[in-house]
């Protein structure tokens, strides 16, 4: 069919787009904008297939199927996910382009970040496009290297050694996972999501299976109390390379986790979804309470990371053994929230590489009327921050509709008021930094000098900031979206 | 199926042993080779379970796994090891901070 | 006949496109940014007058987009929406010229002006909202377009009266979505019906029906000022006079007064809602409210802060309206949401003058201005009478109606608390008009620069109009016979 075969380009043109960077240093810049385009242009022409078209698509790598052959597989969910992938990959190219211009990250590195940067690009669609276990176990470790190396790419000290630490959390959740793997090819002799999902049942050593798939995964998302690699390495690495990390990196091991939930594991009930959403509960507690605390803006935004990862993960317990409309519903709302959250965060991210090269330092008490030097880099601090918090009219704010709409049907009170609290604490977090913005530096300290910041990277992070709110105005159609091939509906063994 | 099972349970031993080692040692280069051992220990078990019947021939797609594995692995030690090096040139020590050196968190 | 209709989204964008185009103009170019601000507030005039005329022959104005699965954005032009938004729309126009004249000269302007602009666009989204979800999309909006007009001087008090602004509104924020949400779970429907939506819903379910109330009035109150949620509003009042001036009349506290008879006659119903037994201690926080606001005025020596803690007082009279669950005293609460309004931003313009000009910002200062700043003592004079209800300015209309509410009601210990209310009324302003007219100034004048036009006539011609909104009450197309108008909708026996 014609819409995977745009599928798969969308992997070999970053794949390729890395090689070439690789390989022509001087002029990896362009290489990485061009493939940057090329490939939004593809998931554009992919995406109205697919709303012309709509349905469950499978290609057939080489014409070999499953069980030996790799097989990929576009649904409404994978396409939501390129889509996040794709559209903030785009604007982190742009920023980039500019940033690793300017002195002085203008030292080399640029080649290295944008083979690296294709490289995880790659990762990240195959794993959106994935449909067996193996695959996807080949694409987290491409993700997962490159994010490592992208992050000691920033070179300073704390980098090197956030970098560090973030290899040996990665590989320790791709061992899990691969030995969760090991496991189900034994008990199935398949690894093919389809094949596996008629042939599970409920046995010890598909549950052992489970609880180590899930824990590699979670390792690799971050959630509480499995996050403390999160926060040094998204604060200390490039501006551009935390927006990616924070956007779409965290977010491939959760969808994972999802898509694995959804096709297989949902059948076998046990204690997981509660599980997750106690810790998705504390993981918004905790992130929160501790971006509150923080004094530099790059950690209040990764432990606001840390808690918006908790939101995702309440889906679980939401949508367990619930009738078909109220768990679409919560489902999209946890999606929803993902996408507006990659926008948003990448946003923040970028806006902070702003503050942080204007004036030398990102500490929030010595913001010195940035609001009026750097009015563009705020106000998408701010359009962000309100995505964020959940507040209308934003994508977050949808999304947190839908998880509060569930949460409340199903009468349980105590996610309900876990999410509030979040999106209050969220306010406080975000305001804090707006109001330091706004007033003058509250201690002695100078500032040295401040640069001129290009234009390209503060309206890349004003619009990235501002499609996070337009998911909010009209967010009818990609919620449509979200279900076109019916990737919510499972079997239910015996119902 | 006991050579299997035998396989099986070395590379959950393994596994186990690497485990403790990650967590409990500081010096870096020792956790990127518990990191190894632990890889080592996952092969063994896809290796070993490779054969679910005694009679059948051993399925393929295991060591098809395992050698992409070992692929995986070389390239992430690889990347861990260059990291270090570098750790080592900035600050001389391979150790991860202790807790009360961490910047903010 | 129910046409899909353009028009009520319109009055939305004209000033929310205008804010955004003003936000990127550079801060010198003063002729685009007034005309711009200028055609917005005129056009938004035009819109809804042509509407409010065609209104009368019969058409009805609403638009429905798509927006969740279920739920669609609603904005229409129901009688109660025509007079919000006409009052803002007017209002608007006004505060505009009058902060052109106030903030010449100032830093930001650009950015003021912006902000001002989405201010009104929500004010109107409030005003033109025909379910719960799309209310609480523009409630919010309001909430954040508010804020940096708030802190705008860029101070440390700025700040610190910004950060507690926030924590009172997103608190707030947060429990009109809960109630929001539990209600949608409850019913499966937001729309405003008039007589409510929510009485087909068994009794089992009244116990979380009334708790969902309280969740939504405490959402509301703390925009409109009930007390204990007042606190931000005093602390406010570090922003310049134009804010104060929109905040108080026109937009944020107004939205949340507007949200308490929407949830009283478009979601509960009136009569749902006294059997339900809510109204009652609702009567009993606006009572409340009205005596502590003037009690916390009388102590104020800040111009300003006192004419905070009276509107604290004054838009509770509102609520006690439209919480007497009955026609005539839901007459005197609607009314009084127009009449308030004239008066409060008659008085925050004067106190803006008297600012501005000669740099009082403290009663105690005010000796003998009357003769320095004769206009705009006698607007303040006009209206400060009218709060206190001396016919006949329109304040007088609306506690008459309030009183004899009270009366039908069978809530006679109300009088008492009106009257009490008008006594306090008159002990914290009659001073201040003795000290304006009547007492020797302390210093000798010295040349002081005149008030421009454009700060004079917006505070004269608001005092006009209430003295006209009194005057010929009785007249069709006033504020009393368009809230007459309305009670017939909702008390209407179906």
């Amino acid at each position: 069919m014609i819409t995977p075969d745009l599928g798969i380009t969308l992997v070999v043109l970053p794949l390729t787009g890395a090689l070439l960077a690789f390989l022509i240093r001087k002029h990896a810049h362009w290489i990485g904008l061009g493939t940057a385009l090329a490939v939004s242009l593809i998931l554009a022409s992919l995406l109205t297939d697919l709303v012309t078209s709509p349905g469950d698509y499978y290609y057939t790598l080489g014409g070999w199927g499953a069980p030996l052959g790799i097989e990929l597989h576009l649904d409404g969910l994978s396409a939501f996910m390129l889509m996040a992938s794709v559209v903030t990959g785009l604007g982190v190219s742009l920023y980039a382009f500019s940033y690793f211009r300017i002195p002085p990250q203008d030292n080399g590195k640029s080649a290295a970040f944008w083979s690296l940067w294709l490289f995880l690009w790659a990762g990240l669609n195959a794993l959106f496009l994935s449909a067996d276990l193996f695959n996807l176990y080949v694409t987290l470790e491409l993700i997962g290297l490159s994010a490592v190396a992208l992050t000691a790419l920033a070179g300073s000290r704390d980098a090197l050694i956030s970098a560090i630490r973030y290899l040996l959390t990665s590989l320790l959740g791709s061992l899990c996972y691969l030995l969760g793997i090991a496991l189900l090819y034994h008990t199935y002799a398949t690894v093919d999501l389809t094949l596996l999902s008629g042939r599970i049942t409920a046995q010890p050593s598909t549950q052992a299976a489970l609880a180590l798939i899930t824990a590699g995964l979670l390792l690799k998302s971050a959630l509480f109390p499995l996050h403390f690699w999160l926060p040094p390495a998204h604060g200390s690495a490039a501006a551009p390379v935390s927006a990616l990390l924070s956007a779409l990196v965290v977010k491939a091991s959760f969808y994972l986790l999802a898509r694995l939930w959804l096709e297989l594991f949902h059948p076998i009930h046990n204690l997981m979804p509660d599980l997750l959403g106690w810790f998705g509960a504390a993981a918004i507690i905790w992130g929160s309470l501790l971006a509150l605390r923080q004094i530099r803006l790059k950690l209040l935004i990764a432990y606001s990371t840390v808690a918006q990862l908790g939101y995702f993960f309440l889906v679980f317990p939401l949508a367990d053994n619930q009738s078909d409309e109220m768990l679409v519903g919560a489902w999209q709302g946890a999606f929803y929230m993902l996408l507006a959250h990659a926008f948003a965060k990448s946003a923040m991210f970028l806006a902070a590489g702003n503050i942080q090269l204007f004036s030398g330092h990102d500490r929030i008490l010595e913001f010195d009327h940035i609001a009026q030097r750097l009015p563009l880099t705020l106000a998408a601090f701010s359009l962000a921050g309100v995505s964020i918090m959940g507040l209308p009219p934003s994508g977050g704010f949808t999304g947190k509709w839908l998880l509060l709409e569930a949460a409340i049907a199903q009468e349980r009170w105590g996610y309900a008021i876990i999410i509030l609290m979040g999106g209050l604490l969220a306010a406080g977090y975000v305001f804090k930094v707006i109001g330091h913005a706004f007033t003058q530096a509250q201690t002695e300290s100078f500032i040295s000098e401040t640069r001129t910041i290009p234009a390209m990277m503060q309206w890349v992070a004003l619009a990235l900031a501002l499609v996070s709110i337009l998911l909010g105005c009209y967010p009818a159609p990609l919620l449509e979206l979200l279900t076109i091939g019916n990737p919510f509906n499972f079997f239910h063994p015996g119902s | 199926m006991t050579i299997a099972i035998l396989y099986a349970s070395t590379g959950i031993g393994l596994f186990s042993l690497g485990l403790y080692a990650l967590i409990v040692l500081t010096h870096l280069l020792r956790k990127l080779l518990a990191i190894n051992v632990m890889s080592c220990g996952v092969f063994l078990v896809l290796a070993g379970l490779a054969a679910h019947t005694p009679n059948a021939i051993v399925d393929p797609i295991p060591h098809a796994m395992v050698i992409t594995g070992i692929v995986v692995a070389i390239a992430a030690t690889a990347l861990g090891l260059s990291i270090l090096l570098r750790i080592h040139a900035l600050t001389g020590r391979v150790h991860l901070p202790g807790v009360d050196e961490q910047f903010d968190d | 006949m129910i046409t899909q209709s353009w028009l009520p989204l319109l009055v939305l964008l004209t000033s929310l496109l205008s804010g955004l185009i003003i936000f990127t103009l550079p801060e010198n170019n003063v002729r685009t940014r007034t005309t711009l601000n200028l055609l917005a507030a005129f056009s938004k005039i035009g819109l809804v007058s042509w509407m409010i005329w065609h209104i009368y022959q019969g058409q009805h104005y609403q638009i429905h987009i798509q927006f969740l699965p279920n739920i669609d954005f609603i904005l229409q032009m129901d009688p109660l929406a025509v007079m919000f938004v006409s009052l803002s729309a007017v209002l608007w126009l006004v505060t505009t010229f009058y902060a052109i004249g106030y903030l010449e000269g100032s830093p930001h302007r650009s950015r003021f002006f912006g902000f001002f602009s989405l201010c009104v666009a929500a004010t109107s989204g409030v005003a033109m909202a025909g379910n719960l979800l799309t209310f609480l999309i523009c409630y919010e909006l309001l909430t954040l377009a508010a804020y940096p007009l708030i802190v705008h001087r860029g101070t440390e008090a700025a700040r610190k009266a910004g950060r507690t602004y926030l924590i009172y509104t997103i608190g707030g924020g947060v429990s009109l979505l809960t109630g929001t949400v539990w209600l949608y779970t409850l019913t499966g429907t937001l729309d405003f019906t008039p007589q409510g939506f929510v009485q087909q819903l068994s009794p089992a379910l009244h116990p979380q029906l009334t708790i969902i109330f309280m969740l939504l009035i405490m959402g509301l109150g703390v925009k409109a000022a009930l007390v204990p949620l007042h606190g931000w509003l005093p602390q406010a009042m570090v922003a310049p006079a134009p804010v104060s001036a929109l905040l108080h009349a026109v937009a944020v506290v107004k939205a949340g007064a507007f949200g308490i008879v929407r949830v009283l006659y478009d979601v509960y119903g009136i009569d749902f809602s006294a059997t339900l037994g809510v109204t009652a201690p609702l009567v009993m926080l606006a009572a409340i409210t009205i005596i502590y606001g003037s009690l916390r005025a009388l102590t104020q020596d800040n111009l300003k802060r006192r004419l905070a803690f009276s509107t604290v007082s004054q838009v509770s009279y509102i609520t006690l309206g439209v919480a007497l669950a009955g026609p005539i005293g839901a007459i005197g609460g609607l009314v009084h949401l127009v009449h308030q309004g004239l008066m409060k931003i008659t008085l925050f313009f004067c106190a803006g003058n008297l600012a501005e000009t000669l740099g009082i910002h403290k009663i105690s200062e005010m000796k003998g201005v009357g003769r320095r700043m004769p206009l705009t003592m006698t607007a303040f004079t006009l209206a400060a009478l009218g709060m206190i209800g001396v016919p006949p300015i329109a304040g007088f209309i609306s506690k008459w109606y309030l009183g004899m509410g009270a009366l039908q009601s069978g809530l006679t210990w109300v009088i008492g608390v009106l009257l009490i209310s008008t006594l306090l009324n008159a002990a914290y302003f009659l001073p201040i008009l003795y000290t304006a007219w009547f007492d020797r100034p302390d210093t000798e004048p010295i040349a002081h620069p005149k008030t421009s036009r454009l700060l004079l006539w917006p505070p004269l011609i608001t005092a006009l109009l209430s003295l006209a909104a009194g005057l010929f009450a009785a007249l069709p197309y006033t504020p009393l016979e368009w809230a007459r108008f309305i009670v017939d909708l909702e008390f209407l026996q179906p």
